[in-house]
């Protein structure tokens, strides 16, 4: 075929690629700059290397985020999957409760995240939440600004309050679109509800499945507004996350240098991780 | 295996069903002989798939009661009654093998692993399946993924009846004609009563002895292919079957004879005395024939589909197809002339049965 070669062509991505510069890539070779440089103020840098990225990677604090940040995607995939799932299969798939619920399900999903996080921080409180006070009255000994078991119980309760509904619609998205033939085949062969769920609903929904599981784990290791709203960090460090310590590190201690070695990290791991999520789904594609 | 015998059978989709526009199948009241082969032959939406699932304990009938070999199947599960469904796209278990799937059903009630193999294989076989056994499910073609859907049905050696819903919808137009012969086959040989739903001519007259053509609701006729096509009850019976379907004209009947326009037609008998209502007749394109003689007509277009020619005339204002061999000619003055043994006269859509 015939190809027409038009250089004026390029002037159509021009801004495109302006904004992607300014957007993304200008930033980001801002971080970059900082990591390798140090800095007394008044504008002067010096060269610093490796020097930033060493420290990071040797500083306990940045383990100890790293590892609360594991810890509590951990815990939110191991509840918000399985929750969700039980949510969508217990969804009606007709008649005036579909709306009614997919609507209830998508109202915590428009709530933005800094008004989730002031919602919580009000209703945990103890002397004028509604679930503070209620389980100091019930004789509980809740308070999630000391007690760093109750701070987690809260941040954690907050983010399925928060998120499980967009498992619950990404499943059901895979359940509805299961053909009634199915299930009618099913009863035939005699299967038990387990079996129905085993061997018909998993399966269909594991495409789904699989993107609420990326999306969740990406949303969690990332997540930064809801507990620096309720808890800020604390009490203590014990729900510092990874974000939360580096715009303490970056704006709180000023130290631009390490934690924009920190920011490079950060993101190398979310890449890697989105990587290995990646591999893992279009190899499952390409098995079927 | 067993007889199936459908009483006074009703459905309404609907929950308070008033007239009889409300009522998806109107009243069904048949048997189906152990061992027979029966296709269900309509248009969508005249309730063949709604009498099916009913059979099957899908749906549970507004009126009337379902009797398995004189025993009431009506308040029964779908399990309980132990049939076997093939649907139109075809249900396979994605993860499992082609092994397991048809081990399913075994499974579930507990049938010891042994006996489980011992049919299993047996099914392979029967089907065709044996050298995919270990394959999943999920990788083959529509074809092979629909006898695995039969495989399930065939495996449990207890079934009351096998009933198929339109089971050849996704399969390619080469492999409908092997998989249907081979249907057949499996039914002479372990002589398991089928019911087949369909909405192609083609496929239940070879599939069935015995066809049951439906309409809005109602079984309009139950008959041999041959009977179906000589002798159709009903007008409708006259349009669906054959290709092209049955010329249906309004004709004065008087005696022996039938007006239209200004034509006279000689008819093979009287029909009953008291006939009222919108008298017709029809004659299928197959015997109206197409010479020198006969009753004049204006010939529109002539349709070559190979075996032979479809005339498409105009007679006495009204349509009319005829069908002459590939090699005749069609002459200049066309006339046709009605070979009396094709003849059929109907008053409101059914059949009146003619005196000699």
């Amino acid at each position: 075929m015939e190809r027409t070669w038009n250089n004026k062509a390029w002037f159509m991505v021009l801004p495109v690629l302006l904004l992607v510069a300014f957007s993304a890539i200008i930033p980001l070779m801002t971080v970059v700059n900082y990591s390798v440089q140090d800095t007394f103020g008044n504008n002067v840098f010096f060269w610093a290397g490796s020097e930033w990225f060493e420290e990071i990677l040797h500083s306990d604090r940045f383990w100890e985020a790293m590892g609360r940040n594991l810890v509590f995607s951990a815990i939110i995939l191991i509840i918000e999957i399985p929750l969700g799932i039980f949510i969508a299969l217990n969804m009606p798939k007709k008649g005036w409760g579909v709306p009614v619920c997919l609507v209830l399900m998508a109202l915590p999903l428009l709530i933005p995240w800094n008004v989730v996080g002031t919602i919580w921080q009000v209703f945990g409180r103890v002397d004028i939440g509604l679930l503070g006070y209620t389980l100091r009255a019930l004789g509980f000994n809740y308070n999630y600004v000391n007690d760093p078991f109750d701070a987690w119980v809260t941040v954690i309760v907050m983010d399925v309050w928060h998120w499980t509904s967009l498992v619950v619609l990404l499943c059901y998205a895979g359940l509805v679109s299961i053909p009634d033939a199915y299930y009618q085949a099913a009863k035939i062969d005699g299967a038990s509800r387990w079996a129905i769920f085993r061997y018909i609903q998993l399966p269909k929904m594991n495409r789904v499945l699989l993107i609420a599981v990326l999306l969740r784990f990406m949303d969690s290791f990332m997540i930064y507004t809801e507990p620096f709203v309720v808890t800020g960090g604390g009490p203590g460090n014990t729900t510092t996350f990874l974000s939360i310590d580096l715009v303490k590190l970056a704006i709180g201690e000023f130290n631009l240098g390490e934690a924009a070695a920190m920011s490079i990290v950060y993101f190398l791991i979310i890449m890697l991780l989105s990587w290995v999520f990646y591999t893992v789904m279009t190899a499952y594609d390409a098995e079927r | 295996m067993a007889r199936i015998d459908c009483n006074h059978i009703r459905h309404a989709y609907g929950p308070h069903p008033k007239s009889d526009k409300d009522y998806a199948l109107k009243e069904v009241h048949h048997a189906f002989e152990d061992g027979g082969a029966y296709a269900l032959l309509g248009p969508s939406g005249c309730g063949k798939t709604t009498l099916l699932n009913i059979i099957s304990g899908l749906l549970y009938p507004s009126h009337g009661e379902l009797l398995f070999d004189g025993k009431d199947v009506t308040n029964l599960s779908t399990q309980e009654r132990n049939i076997a469904q093939v649907f139109q796209f075809p249900v396979i278990y994605d993860t499992m093998t082609v092994y397991d799937n048809l081990a399913f059903p075994l499974r579930n009630r507990g049938v010891p692993e042994p006996d489980v193999d011992r049919k299993v294989r047996e099914t392979l076989e029967m089907t065709g399946l044996a050298d995919m056994a270990k394959r999943k499910a999920r990788g083959l073609t529509a074809d092979q993924k629909q006898k695995i859907s039969l495989g399930r049905g065939l495996v449990r050696s207890d079934v009351n009846a096998i009933l198929f819903d339109e089971p050849l919808t996704v399969i390619d137009p080469h492999m409908k004609w092997v998989l249907r012969s081979q249907l057949k086959q499996l039914h002479r040989r372990f002589g398991f009563t089928m019911v087949y739903v369909t909405h192609d001519q083609t496929e239940a007259l070879t599939f069935a002895e015995n066809v049951v053509v439906m309409y809005e609701g109602e079984i309009v006729q139950i008959g041999s292919p041959a009977e179906l096509f000589e002798r159709p009850k009903h007008t409708f019976v006259g349009y669906f079957i054959g290709s092209p379907g049955m010329n249906v004209m309004p004709v004065a009947v008087e005696g022996r004879s039938a007006r239209l326009g200004s034509q006279t037609i000689e008819l093979p008998g009287a029909p009953k005395a008291g006939v009222t209502g919108a008298i017709e007749l029809g004659i299928r394109p197959e015997y109206v024939r197409l010479g020198a003689s006969g009753m004049p007509v204006s010939i529109r277009k002539v349709e070559d589909i190979g075996r032979h020619k479809v005339v498409r005339a105009n007679f006495e204002g009204r349509d009319i197809a005829a069908i002459v061999g590939e090699d005749e000619d069609i002459p200049a003055d066309p006339k046709i002339a009605f070979d009396p043994a094709g003849i059929n006269i109907y008053a409101d859509s059914w059949r009146v049965e003619m005196g000699g």
